[in-house]
């Protein structure tokens, strides 16, 4: 059965052998960086099935690993990686033409596919797929087929895999990690009461017995604490045990269902105008190659400022009447 | 002094915030805030380290993006965002605005049924959208500065993050709805996920009008712009290097 597991013993790999192409470059910093991550994407299911039986030092370990990627973290420079020369690339591209575009597209399409029939997916009897991940797993399955098909079609060597990977890996650099370090950050903020806090202090702030004032102070602090967070459904269990139940729902008589469902999108507007969500607003601007850290930020946050009005009326005049 | 207890861990969101700010790295900023909220909140060293490990380790799913990386490297060595670029300049009827647009439907419907893992920055807005965006700005008749380059990789970033973020709500078996419906139940009330996820249709259409109409002041701002000086990169030569030569080095403060 494919599991979730093997994608995650697959990208150490790819780390690992990203590491190594650092080291010999004597680039340690980076091949620190990618060496510690390596064996946390390694030894995660171990850490939390050691935390199941209450055995805590192998994630007192992973802590210690997560504080040396942070103080590596600075010292990666975004370095001058020899990219294949321009006209050789020109040339590639006129001869193999629409070919190109197969393996790309079939990241998405394998990833499709899994998605939609992989449940139904047999071998003797057992699912090929993992139902927990099935999805996340169809994508690891399809990097895998869409790498196996780039190289056939680009004739190029399997190394080229790795190098050309590497390549965009160390143009990445930290801001891959940034996601993660921040869902940790999530999990401390909850494990010691920030969230309780912070609603705490939306309460005092508003005139409770106003219907209007507690759906700006909901949504508003729905957009707060996500911008805070980097992530709605961290605030979302929050602002509404904290504001939208006891102010909203019981004391003004507004719909649960409503006011959950245009609650959690308005805190989506305010992941629009947050670097703390980072794997939609930094990880792009390192992908890309854009010069300043807030580039996606500054393209969408009127998007999200309009949705944010639109969302706000919607809440107030749809909650109350029905 | 258990009322300073309840409000001091909030000194945690108070380091991110001016570490934020002051364009610090925000890698450690992150951790230090994770290491300053545990400390405030009276916990041990011990406790801290294993909370920061096990949260970590409990997302890894975050990184897998990262599989995408060798395959898509691979096709761009042997040149697929100049072939993209060079297959949209032939079709003359895609402009900037459509293919945007295209894109933005296609994402939100996707994500309404589940399949928002489907496309994103690493899958399809670097190796894809990205290039063919620039391709059918340049459809304006001179190339793309290099500040109108980034503008419109940044609005791509953009459009797959609205796609995606107001096309999820509406599907009801995974994520944002059964958090919702999870919420409710544990404090005793009981909701059928379609009656959470319809309310979300309202959002999703006023956010693909909303954006739609900012795609095409976008793509007339570009369409219209006055070009940059000669020397601005075309479409065929490499990204890296153009982006390369204007970007000043912004890893120290970013």
């Amino acid at each position: 059965m494919l599991k979730i597991e093997q994608a995650y013993w697959l990208i150490a790999l790819f780390l690992a052998g990203a590491a190594w192409l650092n080291l010999r470059e004597r680039r340690w910093s980076h091949a620190g960086f990618w060496l510690v991550l390596a064996a946390l994407m390694a030894g995660g299911k171990y850490v939390l099935d050691a935390t199941a039986t209450h055995h805590h030092l192998p994630a007192q370990l992973a802590g210690v690993g997560v504080i040396a990627l942070a103080v590596l973290s600075p010292r990666m420079q975004r370095g001058q990686l020899a990219e294949r020369d321009a006209a050789e690339r020109e040339a590639d591209a006129r001869r193999l033409g629409h070919r190109l575009f197969g393996p790309a597209v079939l990241i998405p399409l394998v990833t499709l596919l899994v998605a939609l029939f992989g449940a139904y997916a047999m071998i003797g009897g057992v699912r090929l797929f993992d139902p927990a991940r099935t999805t996340l797993t169809g994508l690891a399955l399809a990097c895998v087929i869409a790498l196996i098909a780039a190289l056939r079609v680009t004739r190029a060597k399997p190394a080229v895999g790795l190098t050309e990977g590497r390549r965009l890996l160390d143009t990445l650099g930290w801001a891959a990690l940034l996601p993660l370090t921040l869902a940790a950050l999530g999990g401390v903020f909850a494990a010691t009461g920030v969230g309780a806090a912070v609603s705490d202090l939306v309460r005092m702030a508003i005139p409770v017995d106003n219907a209007l004032a507690c759906v700006v102070a909901y949504g508003l602090g729905m957009v707060l604490f996500t911008v805070i967070m980097g992530n709605a459904f961290a605030a979302f269990p929050v602002l509404t045990a904290g504001v939208g139940l006891p102010l909203l729902i019981h004391l003004h008589g507004a719909n649960p269902a409503i006011l959950g469902s245009l609650g959690m999108l308005t805190g989506y507007c305010g992941t629009l105008f947050t670097p703390m969500a980072a794997n939609f607003n930094i990880v792009p601007v390192a992908l890309l190659e854009l010069p300043n850290q807030n580039d996606v930020i500054r393209a969408q946050w009127k998007t999200g400022a309009a949705l944010l009005v639109v969302n706000l009326a919607l809440m107030y005049f749809l909650i109350f009447h029905f | 002094m258990t009322a300073l207890l309840h409000w001091l861990p909030v000194l945690g969101v108070l380091v991110v915030v001016v570490g934020f700010a002051l364009r610090f790295n925000p890698v450690p900023v992150v951790v230090l805030a994770g290491i300053v909220s545990g400390l405030a909140a009276g916990k041990s060293i011990g406790e801290i380290l294993a909370l920061i490990g096990n949260s970590f380790v409990s997302e890894r799913a975050l990184l897998l993006f990262v599989l995408t990386l060798p395959a898509i490297g691979v096709l761009e060595r042997a040149g697929l965002r100049e072939h993209v670029g060079n297959w949209i300049a032939t079709l003359r009827g895609l402009t900037l605005s459509r293919l945007l647009m295209a894109y933005l439907a296609a994402r939100q419907i996707l994500a309404m049924l589940g399949l928002y893992d489907v496309a994103g920055h690493a899958q399809t807005v670097r190796p894809l959208l990205a290039p063919m965006a620039e391709s059918a700005a340049e459809k304006r008749g001179s190339p793309l500065s290099a500040r109108e380059r980034n503008d419109v990789r940044a609005f791509s970033a953009a459009t797959d993050n609205i796609g995606r973020f107001f096309g999820e709500d509406v599907f009801i078996a995974l994520g944002a709805v059964l958090l919702i419906q999870g919420f409710y139940s544990q404090h005793g009330i009981e909701l059928e996920p379609l009656q959470i996820a319809l309310w979300a249709l309202p959002t999703a259409i006023a956010a693909f009008v909303i954006h739609a109409i900012r795609t095409v002041l976008f793509a007339r701002r570009i369409k219209n712009g006055t070009t940059g000086p000669a020397t601005s990169p075309g479409p065929l030569q490499s990204r890296s290097a153009s982006a390369r030569q204007d970007m000043p080095d912004t890893d120290q403060c970013g």
